[in-house]
Formats: structure tokens, sequence, C-alpha cells
């Protein structure tokens, strides 16, 4: 008896991920611009307003205690004219309030660069949001993280910033029977190895997991075999996987989109130099991330603005010193 | 005729004993200046959905066709060295504040030509005088009132136009720039381009007032016609001559209609008729309704319209050809332009091997 796979593209996942949370509990809700009419901007919410109503879906932006809301931001860009509500309310309240006040909310919608949206729209908030304790920061990459990790992140009792990515969305991905069911979560804090390998591992989170198999594909001809670790959460980030990896391949390639300064990949340098997993290392880590200015919007600029895939091939045969 | 008195619809008036006049002059120079620059719009944003769906144009693509009016009756009625900002749906003003189609366009295109070099795209395109282009919503408004805030530190008498729109118009920082600009008296137009849909949202689901016009509160404000490009000039003199004159601040709700959707990818008949559009385009068009007024007083004829519109033809065609043909920017320009009057610095590309030069 094979497993039964169905071809989804990411918004499916999460869409199903809402449908089955908002079915589930009655004390989720979602709150999204532009859903019910206009269908949410990039149609994610699509007819959860026709199944579940007014009173399960609206656009009116107000806590209810009690409640588990689900927030939509059009895109992370919009986020940071509410980021203080995100941090100083959401992240911080269960802390100051020494256990009294929980705040099981979770925020989600595409972040990081899209396609000609220039520099207002292109920008990722991973580094921005994994900065804050209080806060979980999830960032799924096919659907099946969408959804699994989704589900998780509305179950979880505390603050969840979940990073969509929209140029996912219409990427079609098989998916195991398994992940169809009403009951499939994938842990938050966990990292998923995608690919194994013995001479360089590769960390890396949301679209890029893509480009970094894309790399081990073209580097396994050549004999290069890469250990593609596909992060799934950024805070609290699985440094024990990486270590583990890294232990054994002695090599390592962070790879990101945004940018480079106290990013995703600074941060993971920093901790494998705290831990065990440093005294194996045969090379320093590099870090393969976006260009360290604002996202332009001509083609030719902004295709030389994010890591390509000979990016990181480039990269890792440094590092290996190929 | 020479020139003409033309009634214009009365404004709705809040905290203001009166408002603008009710007939305003029109010069046949000025009636063909207006035509040419509604039209010119009008043309340049269809060829723009033009290039939008042969995909030569990407990304974001806002469209003004409908609202022409306002971009060049606020024109109209304030000087070249007067200041304006808006949001996204920037074209027109970008036109209107001196910037050639041929600059707009190859800027949509992404071409070194453009007026941002290609880096900043549709909602980035700026100009002396001309603030952008804003691409998250309201965000521009504070800056607005700043710029006028710098206008009354200088004392130069000059005025700043802070435009947004009905959907920017429910955004808490309006009301902090609506705050300060009144307490400082700052010279500052705020005004609302009421296209009544805020992205798919209309006014009556999104407001819980939708008197634009009245929610500066304790500023005075007026409604406007925002079809009808005269009634839209009018006020906005009136309105410059109460900042000029120390007033302080003023709103403006310009009453106007976007014939393409919130953006390029919105068809824009999901939460609206195709009758409430046509109806629109039939009887408030104001190219139209410009062009009928100048016809039945005899001021110009419907040769020379059609002559101006030839000539307005070919000024687009050529600017797309220009925006087609011109090449991409250099790479060498990726990383320019991140600080100003700056020492030339290094900027890491994307691994630590690619050290890329930045210039001011």
């Amino acid at each position: 008896m094979g497993l039964i796979e169905t071809e989804l593209t990411e918004s499916d996942p999460v869409w199903s991920a809402m449908d089955e949370e908002l079915e589930r509990d009655e004390r989720v809700f979602l709150m999204v611009e532009e859903v019910a009419q206009y269908d949410g901007a990039l149609q994610v919410s699509r007819g959860l307003w026709k199944k579940y109503g007014d009173k399960r879906i609206s656009t009116l932006p107000f806590l209810r205690a009690g409640l588990r809301p689900i927030c939509e931001f059009m895109t992370f860009n919009f986020s940071m004219q509410a980021i203080d509500q995100v941090i100083n309310s959401a992240a911080k309240t269960y802390y100051m309030s020494a256990g009294l006040q929980p705040v099981p909310i979770v925020f989600r919608g595409p972040n990081g660069a899209s396609a000609g949206v220039a520099a207002q729209h292109s920008q990722c908030f991973a580094a921005w949001y994994a900065h804050c304790p209080g806060l979980k920061v999830v960032s799924p990459w096919n659907s099946e993280d969408a959804k699994g990790l989704l589900k998780s992140a509305i179950r979880e009792d505390n603050p969840v910033v979940f990073l969509e990515n929209e140029l996912m969305y219409g990427v079609p991905f098989e998916m195991s029977e398994e992940s169809q069911s009403k009951d499939f979560t994938i842990p938050i804090g966990k990292a998923k190895v995608e690919r194994p390998g013995d001479h360089v591992t590769v960390v890396s989170h949301s679209r890029l997991v893509g480009h970094c198999l894309d790399a081990a594909a073209v580097l396994a001809k050549e004999g290069i075999e890469c250990e593609v670790i596909n992060l799934r959460t950024i805070r609290p980030m699985d440094v024990e996987s990486i270590e583990a990896s890294v232990m054994k391949t002695n090599h390592l390639v962070t790879v990101e989109g945004g940018w480079p300064q106290f990013g995703v990949g600074a941060e993971i340098c920093a901790r494998i130099m705290e831990g065990p997993a440093f005294n194996y290392l045969d090379a320093p880590v590099t870090r393969v991330t976006g260009v360290d200015i604002p996202m332009p919007y001509a083609k030719i600029l902004e295709d030389h603005s994010v890591p390509q895939i000979k990016d990181i091939i480039f990269s890792i045969k440094k590092t290996l010193n190929v | 005729n020479y020139k003409d008195s033309k009634a214009v619809s009365k404004c709705d008036l809040h905290r203001l004993e009166e408002g603008p006049p009710e007939k305003a002059e029109l010069t046949r120079d000025q009636g063909l200046q207006y035509y040419r620059t509604m039209q010119t719009i009008r043309r340049m944003e269809l060829k723009a959905d033009q290039l939008y769906k042969q995909k030569i144009i990407r990304g974001f693509c806002h469209l003004y066709d409908g609202q022409e009016a306002c971009a060049a009756g606020i024109e109209a009625g304030i000087n070249p060295t007067d200041h304006l900002i808006t949001a996204y749906r920037a074209h027109g003003y970008t036109y209107t504040r001196g910037v050639s189609v041929k600059e707009i366009l190859a800027e949509l295109t992404g071409r070194k030509g453009g007026v941002a070099k290609g880096k900043g795209g549709s909602m980035h395109m700026y100009a002396p005088c001309f603030y952008g282009g804003n691409g998250i919503v309201g965000a521009q408004v504070p800056l607005g009132a700043g710029i006028a805030l710098a206008c009354q530190y200088q004392g130069n008498n000059q005025l700043c136009v802070s435009l947004y729109g009905d959907g920017a118009a429910n955004q808490g920082q309006l009301f902090e720039a609506y705050n300060m600009a009144a307490l400082w008296k700052l010279p500052c137009i705020f005004i609302c381009e009421n296209n009544k849909y805020g992205m798919g949202t209309s006014v009556e689901r999104a407001a819980a007032s939708t008197d634009y016009y009245k929610r500066g509160d304790y500023i005075p404000g007026l409604r406007v016609d925002g079809m009808d490009v005269l009634c839209v000039r009018e006020a906005t003199k009136f309105a410059a001559d109460h900042c000029r004159s120390g007033k302080g601040p003023i709103v403006m709700e310009l009453q106007t209609y976007r014939y393409h959707g919130h953006s390029m990818s919105d068809p824009g008949v999901s939460y609206r008729t195709r009758e409430e559009i046509q109806e629109v385009r039939s009887k408030s068009d104001p190219i139209s309704m410009l062009k009928e007024r100048m016809l039945s007083h005899n001021m110009a004829s419907v040769e020379e319209f059609k002559e101006m519109d030839v000539e307005i033809r070919k000024e687009v065609e050529e600017a797309a050809q220009f925006a087609t043909s011109d090449p991409e920017p250099p790479l060498d320009d990726l990383c320019n332009h991140i600080f100003y009057n700056n020492p030339p610095l290094e900027v890491r590309g994307t691994h630590p091997w690619a050290k890329l030069k930045s210039l001011s």
C-alpha cells in the first residue's frame, strides 16, 4: 500500500491548516486585511469567510480576551506599522505579568523578496523578530512545512511569527497522506535534514532551501555530497541538529535571503562557536546572504541582489577549498 | 471664446464660513493645457496597462485613469515651487510635477533612463519638490506635514500638499499629523483622494465616518467634486491661500473614481459592478467633461482636440519605444546611493568574496 500523494501549493496547505484549526477550536479566529470580498490579497484566505462568517473571519483589528487570533499581514513589510504591538504587547506580556496573561496569537503572511516589488516591499524580517525573547519565529519551506507548522503555531499558546513566502505560494509539492490528516502537525523548534551528505552542512530556511537542494544536485555530480538542513524554525533555533551535522561534515555554509548584518547566518556562526561543533570545523563558516542594499526594482539588479544557485555552489566550493 | 466663466459645483464646508468661488474663470489656453495634461496621463496609464500585460512592467502597478482631474487641478492651484507627496498611485503626479512620460515609462520598465535610474520602480519616483511615490499606506502623510514644517521654518511662503486615499484615511499616523499640523499651524494641505474603495473594501465597510473632509476635526475642510478639474483647481487655490495666510492646515476631500482595479493584479470587479464603472465613464469622465464644456462654449474646435490627441498618442508611443529599448541599469550601479555625501564604501555581496563598491 503506497502513500497517497497529492500536489498542493503552499497557499493551499496554509488554507487547509487554518480551516482545520478553525473547525477544531472555536476560540480561533482570523483577522486579515482585505479578506471576504477581495478574497485575501493573495487569495490565501480564499473562501474562509464564506465558510465561517463574520464572527470568525474579520477585518476588525482588535484582540478579544480568551480567544486565539490568527492575524494576517498582507506582507510583513506592513507589520512594521504594527511592530510595537507585536513586540511590546504580544512578545513581552506573559513575562511582564509573571505568567498571568498568555498571548496565544499567530502573525502570519508573506515575508522577504518577491519579484519586482522594489525596496519597501522586499525585506526579510526573520532576524528582526527572531531577536526578541517571547516570540517564536517559524519559516516554512514547502507545503508540508506550511501546513504542519501553521497548525502547530495555531495550537501554540505563545505568540508565533509565521513567515511565509509569496513566491512559494504557487509552487506545487507532493504531500504525503500523513500530512493530509487533520491531526498532522510539525513541531516548532525542530529542523529537518532534507538531504543527507558527508562533505558539507548547508543550512537554510524558506524558499532558499530549494536553491540549496538544487545546488546540492549539481555538486553531487562532482562528487561533493551536501547535507541540506531546513531550519523550519528560526526561534527557537535547532542548533543541536546543525551541530550534529557539522561534527560529521566539518564544514558549514548558511544560506538566507535576508541581509547579512546581524542576520540568521550570523547567529548560526555565533552559536556554533559557542558549542562543541567549533572544534570540528576545518574552515570558517561561510554565510550566503542577500546583498547589503535596499532591493532595487530593475530585473537585472534585483537578480543580483539575492543569492543565486551559482553563489551557493561557489561558496560551498570555496569553503571546501576545491 | 478667449475666456469664460464657468459654474463649478459648490463644495461642502467644514468649519469654514465660506468656500471657493462658485464661478471659475477658464481661458482657452488653460483649458487646452488641462486637457493636454489629463489626456497625457490617461494615455500614459493605458500604455502602462499594455506594457504590464506584456510583462515588460513587473511588480506593482497602480493606475490612475479616472482620477486625472485631481492631479491636473491641484497642480493648477499651486506653484511649481510648492511641495507635493503622495502614495503609490503616483504616476499622474510624477507627470504633473515635471517628469516626462519617457522617464516615467522607462522607470516602470526598469531601465537606466528611468527617473530613478530603474532602481525605484512604479511606487518610488521622485522629482524636485515631489517626494514620491510611497509604498506603505499612510506613511507619506506625516512626511508631508514635516515638509510643511520645513516651509514654515524657512519662511519661504511655500506649502506642502500631502495626499492619501480613503483607505489610508483611517490610519492613526494621519491623526497624529493633523494634530501637530494644527498645533503648529503648518502650511499643509491634506488631500484625501476618495475613490470609494481601499483596495477591495468600499468606504462604507472601512470607515465609521465617510465624511473624509471632516476627519481633521478641528482642522477646516472642504469636499470637492474631484472629477471636475476646475473645481479641483479653485478648491486648491482656496486651500493654498488659507495656508499661506498663516491660518494653518486644511483638509480637502476629492471625490473621484478609478477605472482600473487597485493594481494590475486586481480585475476590480469582484467588489464593484461593471455597470458602476461604466456609469462613471459615461457621465463623469474628467477629460470628456472638460472637452464638452470647451466645445459648448466655443473655446476650441473638435479638430483641435483631435490634433492634440494625435500628438499625445505619438508622445506616449515614442516614450514607450524608449522605455522598451533603453538598456537596464549597469551592474556597477547596484550598490550606489546608499549614503549621501559619503566616501566610497565597500558593500558585502551575496557571499564574503563578493566585495562590491558603493558610491554616493
